[in-house]
């Protein structure tokens, strides 16, 4: 394991499969009366949010919590640009407050490795602009790893090979999108990104995996689709005419689902637009994985600090 | 290399120079002899009782290098540069006459600050300060500034630009390049289509996909430079291109010259040497606008400036203070430092990859620039009767790395910080009078 979780890329085969080993041997914690590990006490994990994701944020807290981290929220809304103190100058103030591991989640892109170079302690990337969002990826592919071996063997010590995965959407401006595709690629699955042309990447043809703007083909051989969020400032700028179109072109609705393989599931990493990407009934059918993906969160969240925190103290002692 | 450069006699005896055994703008050694500020002699073995005395052997000269286009930030931001200390930093790289860009706060728009930063120039002494005049008011893009009233000042305005901005509205750029005609000026456009590159950090490419930045498409700034051209040829007015950052601007200006349509153009250095690659890391020194390229665009770019497609090499000095670079990538500044480096830059990137000679060094760096922005006394051959305006540099001096901090720009914001780049200018001279010797400032 790297230092820091800045980028999915950063990941090795083996350190993402002992993350998502890690995250299930955790999960039983979760089944207890205590839920609490005492691995994490005495350190401090700071979770600096520049953007309200209370979703995101909880999911954190709780992680760190359940390893009896102490855990400060340290909520600045707005950029440096704006008035009041750079993002370094914040960063060295919690680090001076005795923060083990600052959590942070940025409009900008490369906010965290940016301040990876200022501080000593651990950075883990919450969610930077239209960068990446790795701890997304990683409770993604626990979520996939665990529903498509149900029934099958222990998955711990698998990876994704073989898996075909689509992610559907705004591509271009999609953080969750960038970290899945380099994730589940080293882990082995078979990766299409589907958006219309002018949400996906310019330079998509040296991405890995494949890229389509038809999405009923790619539904017919997927084991997973992944449905991106369109956020509201797409649906104003000229990126598709209207949101009616986008639906129809690109939504996920039952006659879709249908096209779907028995055994495929439907993920979303939410916040979800009922009735825009994703049709109610798809959101709550028995192929949708919305709510273990949040229940997984924590667990994968939970992982990565105790593999990042604990493992640190342990070789550093 | 020069073994010796030590001065033999006090300059301020009779103010004149020997340099001896230097290599003429690339060719064969000859002594060249400074008096009352201009070139009294060129030949070998040239006898000059009472001159000092620079044994150059192993040292170029060429004529001092002009820059059009050079932000000195005074007036209105001291903290990052004054004229003083920018036109410093031009003399240790060899400049002799730089063009302060109009972006100043306030803005150059108006006869009175154009000729408050010539007037600092002339007080600090280092170089021939050209004010650039804004194109309009306030930059904004609206309305004409008095292009005349920057013309008939006392800095005799020739060369106008909105750098920063696009000139962006085609009725009023094609104003600007007929208006202009009437006092020989020319429109320095800094070519960037606004629509096509809102929120734009980086080259849109695969950097630009793979970071999460909004792309900043070479499109936007072809689209500008094949309309300006084609507005310069209907009114048969002078455009001149800013900082050509892509493969296709070099073709777009490659086609308007095959014209005969009077279309100029300048590369900087980074743009020469640095692609998009580096900002992987979020390393806001390689923040700049235009952006940094590819190197498919890099090689384009060299190759347009050796055969004179390209007609300048500008350094687009850009000083900011650390706060505004020590940011996220998308809150930083713009820009990077150059006047320091730039020749360096030039040697490696054209001259140690055999594309360009010093002759070819002397034009793209000083004929060719004085002559686009009207500077009289500059860019000339080192030829006796020319005014003494030289450069010696030694291009064997060995490679070292760039340490900003030991610059004498106000502002440490260099994207060559710790790349060992050849070469050195050892000493500036301004009509006789040298600005740096021995790679110092002479005061």
């Amino acid at each position: 394991m790297n230092r820091h979780l800045i980028s999915a890329g950063d990941l090795s085969r083996d350190d993402a499969v002992l993350i998502l080993d890690t995250a299930a041997e955790l999960a039983s914690v979760a089944g207890r009366p205590i839920r609490k590990l005492p691995t994490l006490r005495g350190m401090t994990v700071v979770n600096l949010f520049y953007e309200d994701s209370t979703r995101t944020r909880t999911s954190f807290e709780a992680a760190a919590k359940r390893l009896s981290a102490d855990v400060i929220n340290f909520s600045a809304k707005g950029s440096s640009v704006a008035k009041g103190e750079s993002l370094k100058d914040t960063a060295l103030t919690l680090e001076a407050m005795g923060a083990d591991a600052i959590v942070i989640r940025h409009p900008a892109s490369g906010a965290p490795r940016r301040l990876a170079d200022w501080i000593t302690g651990r950075v883990v990337n919450a969610g930077d602009g239209t960068h990446e969002h790795p701890t997304q990826a990683l409770l993604d592919a626990f979520t996939i790893r665990e529903r498509l071996a149900a029934g099958r063997d222990d998955p711990r010590g698998q990876a994704l090979d073989g898996v075909r995965v689509t992610i559907v959407g705004d591509v271009l401006h999609s953080r969750v999108a960038r970290s899945n595709v380099l994730l589940l690629t080293t882990l082995g699955a078979e990766v299409t990104v589907v958006a219309p042309p002018t949400l996906m990447p310019h330079a998509i043809a040296t991405w890995p995996g494949r890229a389509s703007y038809d999405l009923d083909s790619a539904l017919r051989k997927a084991d997973v689709v992944m449905m991106l969020r369109v956020q509201q400032e797409r649906m104003t700028a000229a990126y598709f005419p209207t949101v009616r179109e986008y639906r129809r072109r690109y939504g996920l609705d039952t006659d879709r689902m249908a096209l779907l393989p028995e055994h495929a599931i439907v993920m979303h990493p939410g916040p979800m637009n009922r009735g825009v990407e994703i049709a109610a009934e798809v959101a709550d059918s028995p192929r949708s994985t919305i709510v273990a993906q949040v229940a997984n969160g924590v667990t994968v969240r939970m992982a990565v600090l105790y593999l990042m925190l604990g493992g640190a103290t342990e070789g550093e002692a | 290399m020069a073994q010796d450069e030590t001065v033999t006699q006090d300059e301020t005896v009779t103010g004149e120079w020997l340099i001896r055994g230097v290599s003429v703008v690339g060719g064969p050694a000859a002594d060249v002899h400074l008096a009352g500020g201009v070139i009294a002699a060129v030949g070998p073995n040239l006898a000059a009782p009472g001159a000092a005395v620079i044994e150059a052997a192993g040292l170029i000269a060429l004529p001092g290098l002009v820059d059009l286009h050079t932000h000195l930030r005074e007036p209105g931001r001291e903290d990052a540069e004054t004229v003083l200390t920018g036109t410093r930093a031009a003399a240790l790289g060899g400049y002799t006459a730089v063009h302060a860009m109009a972006n100043t706060e306030p803005v150059a728009d108006t006869a009175g600050v154009v000729e408050q930063v010539w007037r600092l120039g002339q007080q600090a002494g280092y170089v021939d300060v050209r004010p650039v005049g804004a194109v309009t008011v306030s930059l904004a893009g609206k309305h004409l500034a008095e292009l005349g009233a920057l013309a008939d000042s006392a800095a005799r305005v020739r060369v106008f630009s909105d750098d920063g901005f696009c000139v962006a509205d085609p009725l009023l750029m094609r104003r600007a390049l007929e208006y202009v005609k009437a006092f020989d000026g020319v429109i320095a456009q800094h070519a960037q289509e606004p629509r096509l590159t809102e929120g734009a950090q980086l080259n849109e490419g695969e950097m630009s996909s793979r970071l999460g930045l909004a792309g900043w498409p070479a499109a936007a700034e072809e689209a500008i430079i094949a309309r300006d051209c084609l507005l310069a040829a209907h009114v048969d007015a002078a455009l001149h291109v800013c900082h050509v950052s892509t493969a296709g601007s070099v073709e777009i200006i490659r086609w308007a010259k095959s014209k005969g349509w009077r279309v100029t153009a300048e590369v900087t250095p980074h743009h020469l040497l640095l692609t998009d690659d580096l900002a992987a890391e979020y390393d806001t020194a390689f923040k700049v606008n235009p952006p940094l390229r590819t190197q498919a665009d890099v090689d384009a770019l060299r190759a347009g400036l050796a055969d004179g497609t390209i007609d300048a090499v500008a350094t687009d000095h850009a000083p900011h203070p650390i706060e505004a670079k020590e940011t996220e990538w998308s809150a930083a500044a713009n820009g990077m430092t150059g006047l320091e480096t730039a020749l360096r830059v030039v040697q490696r990137a054209m001259v140690d990859t055999g594309l360009l000679d010093w002759a070819g060094v002397a034009d793209r760096m000083s004929a060719r620039p004085a002559a686009i922005g009207r500077v009289a006394g500059h860019g000339q051959p080192v030829e006796p009767g020319a005014p003494a305006n030289l450069t010696l540099y030694d291009p064997g001096a060995p490679p070292a790395p760039v340490d900003p901090r030991t610059h004498a720009s106000k502002s440490r914001n260099s994207p060559f910080a710790g790349m060992a780049l050849p070469g050195q200018v050892r000493a500036t001279f301004l009509r006789g009078t040298p600005t740096v010797l021995d790679g110092k400032v002479t005061r």
